[in-house]
Order: C-alpha cells, then structure tokens, then sequence
C-alpha cells in the first residue's frame, strides 16, 4: 500500500480518475471543481490521456460520448448549473448504453445559485435530470479517501453495467485538504484492445460480420419499449448490487439521523455532542443515492427511536426517499441549510432537541 | 486528542500556507488531519480563512465551532474571530498590523509583530512565516523537525531558493527539535 499525502479534494479527485484509468476529460471550468480540469491539464497528457477543455458543458458531456462510443474510459466533472447542462449527454449516454463516469462537485442553487456547498442536486442525481425512462448509479462519498475509493471503482461499474455513472460530492469535499491514500494506476485500455474487450464500441468495421452501432433514436414505438425494457433489466440487478450504505449507532438510539457526504460528517459530531447530553443518536448513511437503501431502515431499533430526521443541505430533497424507507413506522422530520450554507453541529443538536420536545407535547 | 486551529487574514498574507503547513507537518507524524479553506470569489485583499485540525483518532466533522488556537494576521480577522477561541485558548494576534487589543479575557494571548520581525531580517514577504514559526512553538502539536522538514517540501523546485530565507523566518520563534 502506498503513503498517505494530503491532497485537496478536486486534485484527488482527478488523481483517482486517472489511476483508475481515465484517458479522455473533457471539461468546462466552474467553481468549486477548477481544481479538477486545471489537474487534468497538467497531468492527463503526461500520462498517457488526453485533456480537452470544451466550449461549454453541453460540448465537454458529447464529446465524452463520443470518446466512450469509441471505447475510451472517460472521466468528466462539473459543478451544478453544470451538471445541469450535461443532463442530455447523460440520458442520451444512459440510452445508447455508453460507460462514463461524471463527477459533480455541488455548489447551492438553483439557477446560477452560489458557489458555496449544496446538496440540492439530489433530485437531479437521482430522479433523472435528462428525458426519458432511464437511472444513473449515484455514490456520495463523504471523506476524500471515500471519494478515491468510489471513483477508482465508477469505471468498473460504468463499464459493467454500460452505464453513465455519478460522483456526486459538493464544494466542502471539492476544497478541502485530506491525507489519502491512493489506490495503484490501474493499466490504460489501449486503441489496439479496445476492439478485442469493448466488442460494442465503435471501433471500425475492421472486417467484422456484423458492424458496431450506437444509437439512441428509435422511432418504432415496439423497439424502442424493447430497449427501455432491456435498460431495466439491468436497473433492476443494480438495484440489488450496487446498494451501499453504513449505520452508525442505531441500536437503543431515540433519534436517527439521514445524512450523507458532507452532512454525514457533521451529524457524526453531532451525535457525539448529543450522546454527552444524554441523547443516544444513530444514523444511516447512504454511500449509494442511486439505488437507495431502503433496506437500512430495516435495521432502526423500533423499540427506541422516536424520530427520524433527514438532515441534508436541500430543502428536503431526500427527504421524500426517508418517508419512502421509514415506510410510516417513525415520524420523520428535516433539518436543513440551503443556498450554500453548512450547519455547524452546535446547529444539527439545538434542531435536533427542538424536534424531540415538539413530539413530547 | 483532537487539536483544532482557525487561520485568518486576508488573501495573500499567505494564512492557507501556515494552515497546509500545520497540516502537513502532523500527517508526517501519523496524525489525522483535515485542512478545510473558505473560498470565494476573492484573491489577494480579500479574506481568506482556514480550518486545521489535528487527532489522533479519524475526524469526523472538517469545520469547527470553536478553536483551541486562533491566527489572526489582520484587523478585521481579530474583531470577527477572536470569539472563536474557546475558554483557555490560544490566541496569537499579528501586532505589526492589529493596532487594537482583544476583547478576550479568559484566552492567552501571544502578540507576535510578524511583519516587522520578518522586514527586519530582510525577509518581508515571510511575515506568514514568522508567525507560524511561532504557532507552532506556543500550541506544540507538532515537532519542530517536522515543521522544518514541510518547509523543504513546500519549497522545492522552482521556489528551493526560498527555503533558506524562510527556515531563517520560520526559526526565530521555533525553537529545539
């Protein structure tokens, strides 16, 4: 195992990608992430990739989708007005089932909104921001290992599944500094092997029988319902494989916390502060947006826990995904900042005690 | 133990530097960090602050509520933080331009003229320098060696020729091993 360096996030962030066997980034500057594409100048071309900075999001998310077509492992990031704009690259990507992995480092909205963290592209990530019957796997990372970790194995999940995948972090992850430790390069897939390991992409006719195609227009109604069918057959085995999350102090807990990335680590100080003022506090964390565990919330302690609280920097975006899990068994609530603000965990205890006294009366 | 430390002052006095120093200097010695700066639209003349905290277990929450040392190199940075230092604290406030005393009563304060110490060794632009020579010698969570050690890292390169000066800065306060 390699040593640990302290890296600021946006830098490891291009780092993974590039370990985990990026070639192609193609990119539009926007704060928080400038650190991303500003890495991938330096370093991409020097190690055997090409870096490209677009015209614009729309630009930067098509030509990713013409680089993945052809076979080439692609890495691409942004923040949320950003994000915003690639959303018809990703569902045309989800359609024309083209592997890339997406990054966005969130920022508040909406419109052109801040460039302070938010996590108010949750519906965004998760309920499809592009037309169409479509999913895209979302992983919240909320420690720059974390988020290491996640992208180096996107490409794999991308790949496996033909699937856009997200990393969805925000500004705080994008900004700070963290001692990681980075995975081992992986091998670069080569133009030559492309034809041999990607047999889909478009590589040539190369006196093939049968010439690759990529397409994401359908006009017959019946084969289009087919491959929407078809793209649900795998959304349906990702839903049982890619669900990941963590629990932390559930058992005997009288509240139970929902947070993820960023959030997650200030409710975890939070529920430490709690905890000294008597009030035992668990939390689920997601680490997977999209499937969501559901299922985590199998494991609440029924016999102690009075509320669960979705604590998020939305308005209560994923709020709708914890009544979805709680399933009517607690009563839930929501602790909120939005538009770039980040509760400090003196806030999340203050809310949290407010909340408890509310459901005495 | 968890340390934790607030930085300010404003966009080129170098306070992120002092910061990734500390940072730095404790990841080498197998502690947990996390540097957490505050961004914005602004460059230099601007405010720039910074979060570093040092533990020996994994840390949770990257932002603080209150510190158990504050930097400030600047006069607006002592009337906004100096409410952050927690009861006890260290407070280390950069004289050479702060004209006005803490309000604080209950802190320790150690008033370090880092400009004019640095002008008068002929090192202007290293006021930073001094003044984290001196941090780390008033909280003591890293070695001396170690900060020494980040230095030759930080200047490297195109900027090697600054280290000299700079070790010359960073040790008028630093003291021992």
């Amino acid at each position: 195992m390699s040593e640990k360096v302290l890296m600021k996030g946006n830098e490891a962030f291009g780092e993974a990608a590039i370990r985990g066997g990026a070639r192609f980034y193609f990119g539009y500057p926007i704060t928080p992430q400038n650190e991303v594409p500003e890495f991938m100048s330096r370093e991409l071309n020097k190690r055997g990739g090409q870096f490209v900075q677009a015209e614009s999001e729309l630009a930067a998310v098509n030509m990713a989708y013409g680089a993945a077509a052809a076979g080439g492992r692609v890495f691409i990031s942004t923040s949320s007005p950003g994000f915003a704009l690639m959303q018809e690259g990703m569902s045309f990507m989800a359609s024309a089932e083209i592997p890339v992995v997406a990054m966005n480092v969130s920022r508040g909205g909406p419109g052109v909104g801040g460039i302070q963290p938010g996590q108010a592209d949750y519906f965004q990530a998760t309920r499809g921001g592009g037309n169409g019957d479509y999913h895209i796997p979302v992983f919240a990372p909320s420690t720059l290992q974390e988020a290491v970790d996640m992208i180096y194995e996107a490409f794999e999940i991308a790949d496996k599944y033909r699937n856009p995948v997200l990393i969805l972090a925000d500004g705080m992850m994008g900004q700070m500094m963290e001692p990681v430790v980075l995975p081992e390069q992986k091998e670069q897939l080569q133009s030559e092997d492309i034809a041999s390991r990607k047999p889909w992409a478009l590589t040539g006719w190369g006196g093939k029988e049968k010439r690759s195609t990529v397409v994401s227009l359908h006009m017959k109604p019946d084969v289009l319902e087919e491959c929407v069918e078809k793209l649900f057959v795998k959304y349906r085995a990702a839903e049982k494989e890619l669900v990941r999350y963590e629990t932390h102090d559930l058992e005997g807990a009288q509240v139970v916390f929902v947070a993820f990335g960023t959030m997650a680590r200030i409710v975890s100080e939070a529920m430490e502060m709690l905890g000294e003022q008597g009030i035992k506090a668990g939390m689920i964390r997601p680490q997977s947006l999209w499937p969501y565990p559901y299922c985590a919330f199998d494991e609440i302690d029924t016999a102690t826990t009075k509320v669960v609280i979705s604590t998020e920097l939305s308005m209560g975006q994923m709020l709708q995904d914890v009544n979805i899990g709680v399933c009517g068994r607690w009563p839930t609530d929501l602790i909120y900042r939005t538009g770039g603000i980040v509760p400090t965990s003196l806030e999340i205890v203050e809310r949290t005690k407010k909340i408890l006294e509310g459901l005495k009366k | 133990m968890t340390y934790k430390m607030f930085f300010a002052g404003s966009g080129g006095q170098g306070v992120l530097m002092m910061g990734q120093a500390i940072a730095y200097a404790a990841m080498m010695e197998g502690k947990e960090v996390t540097f957490m700066p505050s961004y914005g639209p602004e460059m230099r003349g601007g405010t720039a602050n910074c979060t570093v905290i040092v533990s020996d277990k994994p840390i949770s929450c990257p932002l603080i509520n209150e510190a158990d040392a504050v930097v400030v190199m600047n006069p607006p940075s002592l009337t906004k933080f100096e409410s952050m230092v927690s009861p006890g604290g260290k407070l280390f406030v950069n004289t050479s331009l702060i004209d006005f005393a803490p309000t604080r009563t209950d802190v320790e304060i150690t008033d370090i003229a880092a400009n004019d110490v640095a002008k008068d060794i002929g090192l202007a632009r290293s006021a930073n320098i001094v003044m984290l020579g001196a941090v780390a010698q008033g909280v003591g969570i890293v070695s001396a060696a170690s900060v020494r050690k980040v230095m030759s890292k930080l200047f490297s390169g195109s900027k090697a020729h600054l280290l000299e000066p700079n070790l010359k800065a960073l040790d008028v306060y630093l003291k021992g091993e």
